[in-house]
């Protein structure tokens, strides 16, 4: 028996067993799925930021010489300078004759920042609806009827709607695939709210005289978190998707603008004979999907205590 | 590790179930090596082992080791399970699978989860028939009402075909001992089997067990935390602490003359039935007068039909400054719900709560603000009423900082608490879940302290609790009332508690107060029929536990 009996009523706080575990940061940077979807989309975003030093020309440049040539085939390509010069087309170039391999690399830039703005757009007016929802409940019902109104609606055609009643621009993209995303944070941030503000520390301020606004700020928003950075990797990985179909089916940002949406709706046409139009442009698509969603389902299994448990 | 005792195929005396030196390892990183170290001991035919410990001590453990069900994380490091001879450790799982419910079976705390919520009863006892038998379809059927009659439900033929959410607590929890029994196994593990039930069912329930054992020549070994329970069931105790066994010998001798340390502490920690003397102001000010009060919640759907639940009915009652009320009751009588109406956590349909003469039943919610300071409570789970990302200081100080005190002085006011909790101030930087159960239990009430309340509440503040910290903190209460001369009210559903705590008591059955006086006369002459049956029902009531331990 080496440990004492008891400390009895004289039990200070020394006397217990301090638990110690490893720090939530630390849980998610051990994580191997986290680490994957961390190093591919660091690598996405090297790539978008370095794009003009990448070997790449102007993506909206075109020269009909150098039309649908196959990867990396040499070919002329003229600046807007009316310079004349050699390029390599890497990724081959389509029926204008502009350098994939730029548009491409461009093409990122639009992708990952429409992601991210339509998750932080969507989370954040999720989140305040979700929590009036969640704790007014007198709002509750007819605020939680619109939002499954909006749900009932596919998603494309909402996001199709919108950008034809404002014209194409990198906000109305982002504001278009948000809007039709909201109602499903809203959803999770309400289930959350519900489950939270019946556990007794909430109760406890409630009796503490705690303002309702305090409470929300203090007790109810911090328990959110966790779920809601899993949610919005999730909602950056179809808001990427989304704005490759609206590029995809014309509805989207306009054509002089590269994105990888549109650079596969110009080589459409071609695909049987040119299928690097639309190949690397997949690619790279798939490949930043996938990260994101590798991303966020370590985030899941790290932060999420229900998940945890099952590891 | 060779002897004459170590044949296989035992019969006749020899024990059914022999565990010998037994050691499950624990994963790194735990706060210690091994969930069970170097525990020996024997269940024979028709004995009742009960393996006793507070939460940690390993005792599920080993019936997780007995059954073959312990996790990957822990294996059996050293050590030998002997179930009539046969090394179960040794024990492919096919072989597993065979002995159990035909040589050894488990009952579990929760019936409900240990049923499948999708197949009727009937059919879940008959799976067990149909995996180790080859009885044929109406043979089954028959045992499978046989044993349903054992285990005493009434109504068989309506019972098998039920589906365990149509069953009451006590019905789930006989379906699945009769689903342990139904192939006359030779060993019972029973693991906390009667603590979600209520006092009364659990009285049943254990006198069923009692009877079927008596009948089979079972060997039970029986895990609980209750020393009631223990006091009822047990031939012979094991003490268990950490993992290690601290004590092992017959029901009489463990439990009234203790030998080791550990198990005396325990046995001075078990509340008695005895109500203390005290000596009481009945001139004191009336600090809460609740009147009249009811709580009807009435569920209307746009379809179906209009449902009324009467959750608390004309409940009276008052209590004086420096008292404190006990409401006492089983799950479903309402007792939580005056609670939380006095707190306003939720709003009364009827009636008057008076606090100091003001009537604060039907105070708006705006206007609460101003009375939420005289009225604090603390609740059962010490583990889920402090915000996990909140330091203790900042829970400590969010109280009185809404009602206009400084930041300094709130800090002085949770220092000074602590210490009157007798809990160390280097406490305040740290987060909740760095402190056990009752150290946690100890913050909540200096929390509550805080405010400087009129009336302290304690909704089943100590049940969530083991018996030795639950001890502590009971006098901690007593302690507290008596030097800042609170009146408390005090719920819970243990009646060997409230005796200790309280100076009046409400006995509250479905929602209304069937018997009200001081605990004195309540405990010693009860009146009501009800009130009755509870003591009636009490596990070990007839029991001194270790007194002459109490009192060196």
């Amino acid at each position: 028996m080496a440990t004492p009996i008891l400390p009895d009523d004289t039990l200070s706080v020394e006397a217990a067993t301090i638990v110690e575990r490893p720090s939530t940061w630390q849980r998610v940077r051990r994580n191997g799925s986290v680490r994957l979807g961390g190093i591919v989309l660091g690598v996405l975003v090297a790539l978008a930021l370095a794009a003009p030093w990448l070997g790449t020309v102007d993506p909206s440049l075109f020269d009909p010489v150098s039309r649908d040539l196959l990867p990396g085939k040499t070919g002329e390509i003229t600046d807007l300078d009316g310079n004349t010069f050699v390029h390599t087309f890497v990724f081959g170039s389509d029926s204008f004759g502009r350098d994939i391999y730029s548009r491409v690399m461009y093409g990122t830039r639009v992708s990952l920042i429409v992601g991210l703005a339509t998750a932080v757009v969507s989370v954040t007016f999720g989140v305040l609806l979700g929590l009036c929802a969640g704790y007014l409940r007198w709002l509750d019902g007819p605020l939680m009827r619109v939002m499954d109104g909006i749900m009932s609606i596919p998603s494309i055609l909402i996001a199709i709607a919108l950008v034809a009643l404002w014209r194409g621009s990198l906000l109305t993209v982002v504001i278009a695939i948000a809007i039709p995303e909201i109602p499903r944070v809203t959803r999770l941030v309400r289930s959350l709210v519900l489950t939270v503000r019946e556990e007794p520390y909430v109760e406890a301020a409630v009796s503490l005289g705690t303002p309702t606004w305090k409470i929300m700020l203090r007790h109810i928003l911090p328990n959110t978190t966790a779920p809601l950075i899993v949610q919005g990797t999730f909602i950056a990985a179809s808001g990427i998707l989304v704005e490759a179909i609206l590029s995809f089916l014309g509805v989207g940002l306009p054509p002089d603008i590269p994105t990888w949406g549109n650079v596969m709706a110009e080589g459409r046409s071609q695909f049987s004979e040119f299928p690097h139009n639309i190949l690397f442009p997949g690619i790279f698509l798939a490949v930043t999907v996938l990260a994101v969603n590798i991303l966020g389902d370590g985030l899941r299994d790290t932060l999420d205590p229900k998940m945890a448990r099952r590891t | 590790m060779s002897g004459p005792r170590d044949m296989s195929g035992a019969t006749g005396d020899a024990p059914i179930l022999e565990v010998r030196g037994l050691t499950v390892a624990l994963p790194g990183g735990a706060d210690r090596k091994a969930a069970v170290r170097d525990v020996s001991f024997t269940v024979g035919r028709g004995e009742t082992l009960c393996l006793v410990g507070e939460s940690g001590s390993g005792k599920s453990v080993i019936a997780q080791a007995v059954m073959g069900l312990l996790p990957k994380q822990l294996p059996v490091e050293a050590g030998t399970i002997l179930l009539q001879g046969e090394d179960v450790t040794r024990a492919s799982n096919a072989r597993l699978r065979e002995l159990r419910a035909t040589r050894m079976s488990m009952i579990f705390q929760e019936p409900m989860t240990a049923l499948n919520p999708v197949m009727t009863c009937g059919d879940q006892i008959d799976e067990v028939l149909s995996e180790h038998t080859d009885l044929s379809a109406a043979d089954r059927r028959k045992k499978v009402l046989d044993i349903v009659r054992e285990v005493l439900l009434p109504d068989p033929e309506r019972i098998v075909a039920s589906y365990p959410h149509q069953l009451s607590g006590g019905q789930r929890q006989r379906i699945v001992i009769a689903m342990a029994l139904v192939l006359d196994p030779v060993l019972l593990i029973a693991d906390e089997p009667t603590t979600a039930l209520d006092v009364t069912t659990q009285a049943q329930i254990l006198k069923l067990v009692l009877e079927l054992q008596a009948r089979h020549g079972t060997g039970v070994l029986f895990i609980t935390h209750d020393f009631g329970v223990v006091a009822e069931v047990a031939h012979r105790v094991a003490v268990l602490r950490l993992g290690n066994m601290a004590e092992i010998g017959p029901k009489e001798q463990v439990l009234k003359r203790p030998a080791h340390d550990y198990t005396k502490m325990l046995m001075a920690s078990v509340p008695t039935l005895h109500v203390p003397e005290r000596t009481l102001d009945d001139a004191a000010p009336v600090v809460l007068k609740v009147a009249g009060l009811s709580k009807t919640y009435d569920s209307k759907s746009w379809f179906g039909k209009r449902r009324v639940v009467h959750a608390a009915q004309d409940v009276s009652f008052e209590i004086r400054r420096g008292r404190t009320l006990g409401i006492v009751g089983e799950s479903g009588s309402g007792k939580s719900t005056v609670a939380r109406c006095v707190v306003r956590l939720i709003d009364p349909s009827g009636g008057q709560i008076l606090l100091s003469g003001t009537d604060i039943a039907k105070t708006p919610h705006g206007a609460l603000r101003s009375l939420r300071d005289k009225v604090q409570i603390v609740f059962q789970d010490p583990y889920r009423s402090m915000n996990p990302r909140r330091t203790v200081a900042e829970s400590m100080i969010e109280g009185p900082m809404n009602y206009g005190v400084s930041r300094t002085d709130a800090m002085a006011r949770a220092r000074s608490l602590l210490e009157l909790v007798r809990m160390d101030t280097s406490a305040l930087d740290r987060f909740p879940h760095q402190f056990s159960g009752g150290q946690r239990q100890r913050i909540c009430i200096a929390r509550a302290l805080a405010m400087e309340p009129e009336l302290l509440i304690a909704d089943e503040a100590v049940s969530a609790l083991d018996v030795s910290v639950q001890a502590q903190v009971l006098r901690l209460l007593a302690d507290i009332r008596g030097r800042l001369n609170l009146a408390m009210l005090f719920i819970t559903h243990d009646l060997r508690v409230a005796a200790q705590v309280c100076d009046d008591v409400v006995v509250m059955s479905q929602g209304r107060v069937v018997e009200y006086g001081s605990a004195a006369q309540v405990f010693r002459e009860p009146r009501h029929e009800y009130t009755r049956a509870l003591f009636e029902a009490a596990p070990g009531k007839g029991f001194e536990f270790g007194t002459a331990a109490a009192a060196a």
